[in-house]
C-alpha cells in the first residue's frame, strides 16, 4: 500500500458518497468533492454524469488545473435552467459545503448570527433548500470544529432530518442526507432518530478527538477507520485527475 | 422598427423605489454598462432582483438599494461579494433570500401572469420564515401534498446584456448559458437589452444557429449598444472575466478610502466611454 495524504484520503471518502448512485448527475462544490465525483466515475461508478464545472457534461472527467492537452468529450449541455429541472426531477446527488452543520444535518451557508442583522454574510441560500428536499445531498467540511459542527445552525439553508420529519413523510420523501465528510472522519444519519453518527475516523484520528471537536453529542457505533485509497485510486488522482497537485494546496483543519 | 436608445435614456425611465431585475448570473454577462449609468443617477430605494454579482455589490456600495431579492451574491472566482457583505453586515440593505430555483419560479410565475407557482423547494428551510409573506399551498388533487406557493416576482424593469441584438430588440446569446434573461424580461413591465454589438437581423445566422435567438423583441422595449458593457464580468465568446479588475474592485471594499479611490478612478466619470478608457489605461 502506497503512502497517501489526508487530502487524498478525503477525496476517496468523498468519492464513496456516490457509490451505487447509477445514472445521475454527480455535482460537487469545491476542489476535493470535485475530485471525489470524478474519481467515482473513473472507478466504481462509471454511469455517473460529470460536468466540466460549468455547462458541459463530459464523458471523460477533466483534470484539475491546466488542461495540458486534455480533450473533453462533451456528451450533454446543462445550462442552469436544465440543472434546476433535473434536480427537481431528482436525478442528482450533490456534495455541498457547510459553514455550519448540526446533529440532524441542517446546513447553513447563508449567514452567521441573526439573519436580519448578520454578523457575517456568507453565500446566501444558493440551491440548498431545493437540493435537500429533492434529492440526496452530502456535505464536505474541511475544518471540523465546534464552530462548524454546531448544536444549532444560525440559519437552515439545507434541511436536516428533524425539519424533514416535521414536514411529514410524504412532503419529505425525497430528502436524504447521505454523508458528511470532514477532515477528521466520515458521518451518516443511519440511527433510529437520524442523529449524526460517526462512521469512521481518518487514520491517525481518535474518536475522542472527533467528539471533542464536535459541538453536539455524536452517536458512535460500529466505528471503523476510513478506508485507505487503493493504488489504482492514487494513480488516478495523481496522474489523471490532479497532475499539478491542486488538492495538496487545499486548507484542511 | 427601431428601439435603439442610450444607457442614459434607459436610466431616465427608472424611478426611486422601483423593483429592478438584473439578468446574468454571479459575475457572468451582467448588464454592467446600464448598472454604471444607474450609479451616475440620483436613484435610490431600489429593490434589486438578481442572481447577484458585482451588479448588486456596486449598487449597494453606492447606496442605491433598499432591498435585494436573491439566491446568492457572488463574484464566482471570489466566492463572497465584499460590497454586498458590507451592506448586509451594516444593516443597510434588507435581504429577501430565496433558493436559486425559487427565484426562477417567481420570475416564471410573473412571466406567465400567474399569482404563484408551486414547488417543493424551500419546504422546511428558513426561507419559509425569512422571505416575507411566503405561504404554502395544498394540492387540490388526491395526493393533498403541501407545496411552497412561490409568489410571482413582478418586476418594474428588467436589464439584461447579450452578445448581439438587432435594432428591433431581438437578442442573441453566443455563450454557454442564457441564464434566466428571457424570464427577467418576460416578468417586467419595461425591458432593456444592452449588447456587445447591434447587427442587422440577417447577420444573426452568421454568428450562431437559431438556438441562440432566445430573447424576442416582443419582450424588449429598448436596445443599447454597449461594447464591453458586461465588464468586468465575462461575456463569452466576446471576452472573459477581467480577473485583475475584479480583484481591484473587491479590494475597494476594504476601507472607505479604498472605495473612494475606486469610485474616483472608475465610476465618477461622465459616461461609459470614459469608464472603458479608464479601464484600458490601467
Amino acid at each position: 500500500m502506497s503512502e497517501f495524504t489526508r487530502a487524498e484520503l478525503c477525496a476517496v471518502a468523498l468519492a464513496e458518497c456516490f457509490r451505487g448512485d447509477g445514472e445521475i448527475l454527480a455535482s460537487a462544490i469545491g476542489v476535493l468533492p470535485t475530485l471525489g465525483a470524478r474519481l467515482a466515475k473513473l472507478s466504481f461508478a462509471p454511469d455517473l454524469l460529470i460536468t466540466d464545472g460549468l455547462h458541459g457534461v463530459l464523458e471523460n472527467p477533466p483534470p484539475l488545473g491546466p488542461p495540458n492537452g486534455f480533450q473533453p468529450v462533451v456528451e450533454g449541455w446543462l445550462p442552469y435552467r436544465s440543472v434546476f429541472d433535473l434536480l427537481w426531477a431528482g436525478r442528482r446527488h450533490v456534495v455541498m459545503g457547510a459553514t455550519q452543520i448540526d446533529r440532524f444535518g441542517n446546513q447553513n451557508i447563508a449567514c452567521i448570527g441573526d439573519p436580519k442583522h448578520p454578523r457575517a454574510q456568507l453565500l446566501g441560500m444558493r440551491g440548498a433548500p431545493g437540493n435537500t428536499i429533492n434529492h440526496p445531498t452530502s456535505y464536505w467540511v474541511p475544518n471540523h470544529g465546534p464552530k462548524s459542527f454546531v448544536a444549532k445552525v444560525d440559519v437552515v439553508s439545507g434541511i436536516g432530518y428533524d425539519r424533514a420529519a416535521a414536514l411529514g413523510s410524504r412532503a419529505a420523501r425525497f430528502h436524504e442526507i447521505r454523508r458528511v465528510v470532514s477532515n477528521l472522519g466520515v458521518f451518516d444519519f443511519r440511527t433510529r432518530d437520524h442523529a449524526m453518527r460517526l462512521v469512521s475516523v481518518h487514520p491517525g484520528v481518535s474518536a475522542d478527538q472527533v467528539l471533542e471537536k464536535t459541538g453536539f453529542a455524536l452517536v458512535v457505533e460500529d466505528l471503523v477507520e476510513t478506508r485507505s485509497p487503493t493504488d489504482q485510486e492514487l494513480r488516478l488522482l495523481r496522474e489523471r485527475l490532479d497532475p499539478t497537485g491542486v488538492a495538496a494546496r487545499e486548507p484542511l483543519g | 422598427m427601431d428601439k435603439r436608445t442610450t444607457a442614459a435614456a434607459v436610466v431616465r425611465e427608472l424611478r426611486d423605489g422601483m423593483t429592478i431585475g438584473i439578468g446574468g448570473w454571479g459575475s457572468r454577462r451582467k448588464p454592467m454598462a446600464l448598472v454604471r449609468e444607474m450609479l451616475r443617477s440620483p436613484l435610490k430605494d431600489l429593490t434589486i432582483v438578481s442572481y447577484g454579482g458585482p451588479d448588486v455589490g456596486l449598487l449597494c456600495a453606492a447606496g442605491k438599494v433598499r432591498r435585494v431579492v436573491f439566491g446568492f451574491v457572488s463574484l464566482d472566482s471570489i466566492p463572497l461579494e465584499p460590497h454586498f457583505r458590507k451592506a448586509r453586515e451594516s444593516g443597510k440593505v434588507e435581504a429577501h433570500e430565496l433558493d436559486e430555483g425559487m427565484l426562477q419560479w417567481g420570475l416564471y410565475a410573473a412571466a406567465l401572469r400567474l399569482p404563484f407557482l408551486p414547488t417543493r423547494a424551500g419546504l422546511g428551510s428558513d426561507v419559509m420564515q425569512l422571505y416575507p409573506g411566503l405561504k404554502t399551498v395544498t394540492s387540490p388533487y388526491a395526493d393533498g401534498e403541501q407545496l411552497v406557493a412561490m409568489p410571482a416576482l413582478q418586476l418594474d424593469v428588467a436589464l439584461v446584456h447579450l452578445d448581439r441584438a438587432d435594432a428591433k430588440g431581438n437578442g442573441q446569446f453566443l455563450g454557454p448559458d442564457l441564464y434566466f434573461d428571457d424570464l427577467f424580461c418576460m416578468a417586467a413591465r419595461r425591458r432593456f437589452l444592452s449588447c456587445e454589438r447591434i447587427v442587422a437581423s440577417e447577420d444573426f445566422a452568421k454568428a450562431g444557429s437559431h438556438h441562440t435567438l432566445r430573447l424576442s423583441r416582443m419582450f424588449v422595449d429598448g436596445v443599447v449598444e454597449a461594447p464591453g458593457g458586461a465588464h468586468p464580468t465575462e461575456c463569452p465568446p466576446d471576452y472573459d472575466r477581467d480577473e485583475d479588475f475584479q480583484r481591484e474592485y473587491a479590494a475597494s471594499a476594504k476601507s472607505p478610502e479604498a472605495w473612494q479611490a475606486f469610485q474616483a478612478r472608475y465610476l465618477a466619470l461622465p459616461d461609459e466611454a470614459a469608464y472603458q478608457a479608464a479601464v484600458r489605461a490601467r
